[in-house]
């Protein structure tokens, strides 16, 4: 089967659907939802790639550029927070972080 | 100078002078309170007579000062209307108040609320004169709220007192139901006229003067209609018969404010909006008849209790009633200019009756009580010269200002034809005799014969009130009897100098407008012989012979006691219920009121406003957040799957629309 | 007829998505981040084939070489327990895997649709890729350049700020401690007899 631009979105959908999944089974690992948000943005990059090459345009590798950007400033911070979380808690399960609600 | 900005300082100067005295008042030397606002009313006084002598000589001054409001269609503006009507109540307005001025620097000098009492009366001056000096409806109905406001402030200066503060809200709420009647007046004015301007307004009469407004399934003239509820705004506002009950008892306030305010000049409102509306009023003669009775039967009541009371005030107070009610007497035989002369005649010897009497309560330490006084000519012989004046004023002896007034009044209902007249007539010369036997009442009673404070009779309720038997009451300061004496001039002379100008020449009547048909000031204008030949005329009157009745009735019965009435039982019980006006208010309309307005808010607004629409909407919220709360659970993971199927959602939701 | 290429392609995809799996299953968090770390090589591959050198290289050496380095640190640095993590993973599967299929279905009518399927390269462009994105990003995007720089910035500025604690090393005094000091931290009121003897 020749390579065309459905088999770069479809794989791209398989792997957002994956992150999908890892958020539904990993709901209690912080750190586990924070890799599956960098794997739906690693779906979303290949995506914007995929355009770029079939569309001849530029402006979709710019726009994965700053995403790369702001995933990495996101990661940093939800790192940061997740730290901040275990200091407090000495855990990292969502389950116990449930004091929003108040 | 502009005469527009020449104008405008005639009610800026007192309004000025309120203002400053009211909020620095206390701090400042008390001098400062009283100069302040006399130097602003005696501005305001020059240059009112500045524009008399301009009108007088036939300039008619009518602009607009600034656009108040823009309302769609409507242009509301201030704006002065100067012509011979404004420029004599300007005088009169400007005039007693600077008495007032000056004499209250004497009857209020140990009161805390020095500065206060003289911010309010510049205030009332300054409402008063935007009122007169209006050219349109609306600063009519500035005007009219804020001498009726400065009014209610007044009656309650010593809120202290409880029987002060009910008397103000009395007097606050009775001038409301005229209020609204004069509300409607207007609005049905604004809604058919299409402005609010006096002179466009009467310009566009002859369009709608057959138009008429179908009221509860009747047919009704709109210029009746609008007649009648102007009338009733009137009636609250000169304490017409059944909206007066609020005059007596205003007398709680201090005397200057009764001198100026419920005698000289505010309760003289309605007649001046009566006058100056006369171009709608002469339209109707339902109106005119309806305005005739009223006064008719104001004049002759209201006359008969001052027969009875031993309050100073109260009898002077209910002068003030019947006076007003000849004035409303005039207004309904069409002879406006008669009713605003007796205005002008009235307002000076009643306020030096007022002032008078107030200089006596001040003799006395404020005992008001008539049945304590006697033979004070004695101690207060200034006081004495300017009340007997007043007096005589009052019942009309020929010469004096009150003569010609009511004098022309009375041959002006004579000769009118219109429907009531004739009982009209026999209320005015049936009131000469009442208003001369009240009048020498309380003339003899407080100037001659014993002094009975020296009695230690048990009528001096008050203890720190009165005088002690071992004290005598002595002349008051001249900031008091300077103001008596000034009052005391126009008093005697006004009338004889200005009734030929009020008659023949045309000095009010041209700013007037009276109906073909309606010329019972006409046909007076052609009985009248000079000023002189009516005087010496009125000694061989009806009204004449019947106030020297009246002299010698209260002579013999309340002087010298030759005859001692008993009335009968039931004429007792009606003179002392004051014809259960106040009882009808106070048992059947105020419970009605009470009842209505119960109704509204038990059930319509605790119930359904309240409890329904107000707290219901919070009730509903509450119940809305209780349910949706439980959406938030706290717990991270729970959001992020909302927000996937959120996502599935929206994607389902264009797939779906695409593959269409 | 097939290409290297394509034959690239399917190793490349086979091997993110069996990758990413392991991402989301592994037993242990740090065996998670190593298979992100080859699920983005893998990316990164497939980058290639797209011709989108710069942003490839840029993936490695960013995101595995710092970001993933990130990621095993907090992993190795936290004690985690695994077991209780563990506990009920499997309870959500068959609702996750209806979300997700549904998402895959939904995303494959759309691929398959012609406009995708038969899109055709549009120019190939002889240009240095990195040298095509240096000149539109210096050029039409220098100011949400210069923005994604300061939130790269705010980012490590607010990481830190989180994270840093351990004893005070300066004398100031901190305002939410003025804010809530109380009087009776401050003033003790002391009852004393007044020496007066009775």
């Amino acid at each position: 089967m020749i390579v065309t631009l459905s088999h770069y979105l479809f794989l791209a959908g398989i792997l957002f659907s994956i992150s999908i999944l890892g958020i539904f089974l990993n709901r209690k690992n912080i750190i586990l939802i924070l890799m599956a948000i960098e794997l739906m943005l690693l779906a979303v990059n290949i995506n914007f790639i995929a355009f770029s090459y079939y569309l001849g345009d530029l402006a979709g590798q710019v726009f994965v550029f700053f995403i790369l950007t702001v995933a990495a400033a996101e990661s940093a911070i939800g790192l940061a927070i997740i730290i901040l979380i275990f200091r407090n808690y000495q855990s990292i399960d969502v389950a116990d972080i449930n004091r929003l609600k108040e | 100078m502009k005469l527009i900005n020449l104008y405008s300082l005639i009610p800026m100067a007192p309004l000025l002078a309120s203002v400053f005295i009211g909020l620095f008042g206390r701090k400042l030397p008390k001098q400062l309170s009283h100069i302040i606002p006399i130097f602003g009313v005696f501005v305001s006084l020059l240059i009112s007579l500045y524009a008399l002598y301009i009108s007088v000589n036939g300039y008619v001054f009518n602009e607009n000062l600034f656009r108040w409001i823009t309302v769609g269609q409507y242009d509301l503006k201030i704006g002065f209307l100067i012509d011979n009507l404004s420029a004599i109540m300007m005088v009169v307005v400007s005039f007693v108040s600077l008495m007032v001025h000056i004499y209250t620097i004497g009857y209020m000098r140990d009161d805390s609320g020095y500065s206060r009492f003289f911010s309010f009366i510049s205030l009332f001056t300054f409402a008063m004169l935007m009122l007169v000096m209006s050219n349109n409806f609306l600063q009519l109905f500035f005007g009219w709220e804020a001498v009726g406001l400065v009014s209610y402030l007044l009656i309650g200066f010593w809120y202290q007192k409880p029987t002060a503060i009910h008397a103000n809200m009395k007097a606050f709420l009775v001038n409301r139901v005229g209020d609204f009647g004069f509300l409607l007046g207007i609005s049905l004015i604004l809604f058919w006229f299409g402005t609010l301007d006096y002179y466009e307004a009467f310009s566009r009469i002859n369009s709608l003067s057959n138009q008429n407004v179908v009221l509860f399934n009747q047919s009704l003239s709109l210029m009746t209609l609008i007649s009648i509820l102007l009338f009733i705004g009137a009636m609250g506002k000169s304490a017409q018969i059944p909206l007066h009950v609020w005059l007596p008892d205003s007398m709680e306030g201090p005397t200057p404010i009764s001198a100026l305010i419920h005698a000289a000049t505010m309760v003289t409102a309605g007649i001046f909006m009566i006058s100056r509306m006369s171009p709608i009023i002469e339209l109707s003669d339902t109106a005119l008849s309806f305005i005739l009775i009223i006064g008719s039967l104001t004049a002759l009541t209201m006359g008969i209790l001052g027969i009875f009371q031993n309050d100073i005030k109260k009898v002077v107070a209910y002068s003030t009633l019947s006076q007003l009610g000849y004035m409303t007497i005039a207004l309904g035989v069409s002879s406006y200019s008669l009713a605003i002369f007796h205005l002008f005649t009235h307002a000076f010897f009643k306020a030096l009756l007022f002032l008078g009497a107030g200089s006596v309560i001040i003799g006395m330490h404020h005992d008001q009580d008539i049945r304590n006084m006697g033979n004070i000519k004695k101690y207060m012989p200034i006081t004495w010269i300017t009340f007997l004046i007043g007096t005589l004023a009052l019942v009309g002896m020929p010469f004096f200002s009150g003569f010609f007034s009511k004098e022309s009044i009375i041959d002006a209902v004579k000769l009118s034809n219109h429907f009531g007249s004739n009982f009209a007539y026999f209320c005015s010369v049936a009131g000469v005799f009442i208003t001369s036997l009240y009048s020498f009442r309380l003339y003899l009673l407080v100037f001659h014969g014993k002094e009975n404070w020296k009695k230690n009779n048990t009528s001096k309720s008050i203890a720190h009130h009165g005088l002690k038997s071992n004290q005598n009451p002595h002349e008051s300061d001249w900031v008091v009897t300077v103001p008596l004496i000034l009052l005391a001039i126009p008093s005697v002379i006004i009338g004889y100098l200005l009734i030929n100008q009020v008659i023949t020449t045309d000095l009010i009547n041209k700013t007037v407008f009276i109906a073909s048909g309606h010329d019972a000031f006409l046909n007076l204008a052609d009985h009248f012989h000079g000023a002189l030949s009516m005087s010496i005329h009125g000694f061989l009157t009806l009204p004449f012979w019947l106030m020297v009745a009246g002299f010698f009735t209260a002579y013999f019965i309340f002087y010298k006691k030759y005859i001692r009435l008993t009335a009968p039982k039931f004429i007792n019980t009606i003179i002392n219920a004051r014809y259960g006006f106040d009882t009808l208010n106070e048992k059947v309309l105020a419970p009605l009121v009470l009842f209505f307005g119960n109704i509204l808010w038990k059930f319509f607004d605790i119930k359904i406003i309240d409890n329904i629409l107000v707290n219901g909407t919070a009730r509903l919220i509450n119940i809305f957040s209780q349910t949706t709360k439980k959406i938030q659970t706290g717990y991270v993971s729970q959001y992020a799957f909302f927000m996937v199927l959120g996502l599935l959602g929206f994607a389902s939701f264009f797939i779906i629309g695409w593959i269409k | 007829m097939m290409q290297f290429t394509d034959y690239l392609f399917y190793f490349f995809s086979s091997i993110l998505v069996l990758s990413s799996l392991r991402v989301i299953t592994a037993n242990n968090p740090v065996y998670s981040a190593l298979s992100l770390v080859l699920a983005f090589f893998s990316a990164a591959g497939i980058w290639l084939l797209l011709h989108a050198e710069f942003l490839a290289i840029a993936l490695v050496l960013v995101y595995v070489g710092a970001v993933m380095v990130l990621f095993l640190f907090v992993v190795m640095m936290l004690d985690i327990n695994t077991e209780t993590l563990k506990k009920g993973f499997w309870n959500y599967l068959p609702i996750a895997l209806i979300i997700s299929g549904l998402f895959i279905f939904e995303i494959y009518l759309v691929v398959t649709d012609k406009f995708f399927y038969e899109a055709k390269v549009l120019s190939e462009d002889a240009t240095s890729n990195t040298e095509l994105l240096g000149s539109v990003l210096y050029t039409d995007y220098l100011l949400p350049f210069q923005i994604a720089a300061v939130i790269l910035l705010v980012a490590i500025v607010s990481a830190i700020a989180l994270t840093m604690y351990g004893k005070k090393s300066h004398k100031g005094i901190d305002p939410k401690d003025q804010i809530r000091v109380d009087k009776k931290d401050r003033i003790r009121i002391v009852k004393m007899s007044s020496g007066k003897t009775k």
